[in-house]
């Protein structure tokens, strides 16, 4: 069977290249890491903090804080799993492999999202437990309500935002430009317009805007978004679809090089 | 069994491969030379289906390369030599794309065996040299024992040890019935290894022909001759019927003469000869004649050589 030739085949890969280890375990050890910072810091800071901040309180939320730094490693990876076989050459050895341009990237995606999923699940549980633990007394517990779709949450959204970038990683097939772009976007400017009022209205159907819901479980005051924790994820796949469909038309179309 | 039918690539205005019509035969190695630019690789891209051809068609054992199963068990290329992860061992880099072809694990060892980077199988490629590199590359063509394997200058940047044990490679795979096509800007190269040759210049095609009337055709041979009594040379070889080309200087040529037949005529006539040599131009020069018209980056050092009609002769051969 083709497809489980090419998903070995794309697993090997990216088992044996250094990338792999070292843009998955930063994006888990940085997620972790930055969020039980936050969240001991919160849970310090509890008292000083004004009432409006204290009844919104959400502690699952603050165990995802490093997400916001974390997601940038899932970027890399993502980026680099695809960007590789351009800068390598590698991609002309591939497609003569696998000249079925469809199939080579779906076995490349689907071993990659799976991988993605994997630590993005473990990273995500990692950082909610022991964000709790240093919570003290304002830590949640896995079985209130929404936590665990939060937690649950919190994996997919890494996979989708690694899959984003595979997705526009084919279609620049350079890991400078497609880093140069994905970077400063979600660090900054998706921030940006998801918090100034003039672009909020918009900024808030960005990928990582509309995917980050997911790991909300206590409403924001005045919060007055237009979807819920799941059809912000929803919104994310959208993007995740858009961008791997334009890479595989122009991967299709393209000479390969 | 390799097969182009009005093959054509065009960038925009500039035609990269132009109408190309030609078959590769098993049994044998064809040859595929051209000056740099000819567009030899971008053929070679277009036989793999990496580059979609503007027009024409190209098949492999009568399929367009994309409907092959396991296209890596029916054809086997290198391209070039450094398209590999860095990163990754020469072992894994085989292993992945024996997988993508169903191709058994087994095989990465006996192709390593193969081309003698059994030792170093485990290393990152990054370490190797081009040599090793190149190596890798014939490793991976090798890999789905394929009946068809190409090769883009594969003697380029190899030491006389790694170029004599490719030419026996590229021999012994056509001894073995496999049809072996090979690309060179290098005519001395192909005349060492091709048993026919097919020659393109700006993506044109040029010549589409056995070596040997190759070389029968180009392999001009003469006898050089040096005297200080020119005139009467030229006369006594007139009277023996023989034809004599003036060449540069004091100098003259005799085409297709026997240097014994020359010699003993001057000995004869009792004639002072400075130089007797039997010569032969280089298939070098006949390539060079041939796609004189064709190459696309000119030195300007100083006026190219000159097409000349002689070479004309053959191109429909």
């Amino acid at each position: 069977m083709a497809a489980v030739q090419v998903i070995r085949s794309e697993w090997t890969k990216m088992r044996s290249v250094a990338s792999t280890v070292w843009t998955l375990s930063l994006a888990l050890v940085v997620t972790v890491a930055l969020g039980m910072l936050i969240s001991a810091l919160s849970n310090s800071q509890f008292g000083n903090m004004p009432v409006r901040e204290q009844v919104s309180f959400d502690p699952t939320l603050v165990s995802f804080a490093g997400m916001g730094l974390g997601q940038l490693a899932m970027i890399v990876f993502g980026v680099l799993v695809v960007s590789n076989e351009y800068s390598t050459g590698m991609i002309r050895v591939s497609l003569a492999a696998v000249p079925q341009r469809g199939l080579f990237l779906f076995g490349k995606i689907a071993v990659a999202a799976a991988l993605a999923l994997a630590v993005g699940l473990v990273t995500s549980f990692a950082a909610f437990f022991l964000g709790q633990a240093v919570l003290g007394p304002h830590r949640a517990s896995i079985g209130d309500p929404g936590v665990l779709r939060a937690v649950f949450g919190g994996g997919l959204y890494m996979t989708l935002i690694a899959m984003f970038s595979m997705g526009v990683a084919v279609m620049l097939r350079s890991a400078l430009l497609s880093l140069g772009i994905l970077m400063p976007f979600f660090f900054l400017i998706s921030n940006i317009l998801g918090n100034v009022d003039a672009t909020k209205k918009a900024g808030r159907y960005l990928p990582d805007q509309a995917g980050g819901r997911i790991m909300e479980v206590v409403p924001r005051l005045g919060d007055d978004t237009p979807y819920g924790p799941w059809g912000g994820l929803g919104i994310m796949v959208l993007w995740v679809i858009a961008a791997l469909a334009g890479g595989y038309v122009l991967l299709k179309r393209r000479d390969a090089q | 069994m390799i097969e182009l039918e009005g093959l054509t690539k065009r960038y925009g205005e500039k035609v990269a491969v132009d109408r190309l019509t030609f078959a590769v035969r098993p049994g044998i190695v064809t040859g595929f030379l051209g000056p740099n630019g000819a567009g030899k690789s971008t053929t070679m891209r277009m036989i793999l289906g990496l580059d979609h051809p503007t027009a024409g068609d190209v098949r492999i054992d009568g399929t367009h390369y994309r409907q092959l199963k396991d296209p890596l068990t029916y054809i086997g290329a290198l391209l070039d030599a450094k398209a590999v992860h860095g990163g990754r061992s020469a072992w894994n880099h085989l292993l992945c794309l024996a997988q993508s072809n169903g191709v058994p694990a087994s095989r990465v060892a006996e192709v390593l065996d193969v081309v003698g980077l059994t030792a170093v199988a485990r290393k990152k490629a990054k370490g190797f040299s081009y040599g090793m590199g190149q190596r890798l590359g014939i490793a991976a063509a090798l890999l789905g024992d394929p009946r068809i394997l190409m090769f883009d200058e594969p003697v380029n940047g190899l030491d006389p040890e790694g170029i004599h044990w490719i030419r026996n490679l590229m021999k012994s795979l056509a001894a073995q019935g496999r049809t072996v096509f090979v690309s060179s800007h290098l005519m001395s190269e192909m005349a060492l290894t091709a048993d026919h040759l097919v020659v393109i210049g700006q993506g044109r095609l040029l010549a589409d022909t056995s070596m040997a009337d190759f070389i029968r055709t180009n392999a001009r041979s003469y006898v050089r001759v040096r005297t200080p009594q020119r005139e009467r040379l030229l006369d006594v070889l007139h009277e023996a019927g023989i034809t004599v080309v003036e060449a540069g200087g004091e100098a003259l040529e005799v085409e297709g003469g026997k240097a014994e037949r020359i010699g003993e005529l001057a000995a004869q006539y009792g004639l002072v000869l400075h130089e007797l040599s039997p010569q032969q131009a280089s298939l070098e020069e006949a390539f060079m004649q041939l796609t004189a018209e064709s190459v696309e980056y000119h030195a300007h050092a100083g006026p190219g050589p000159a097409p000349q009609d002689w070479g004309a002769g053959w191109k429909g051969a």
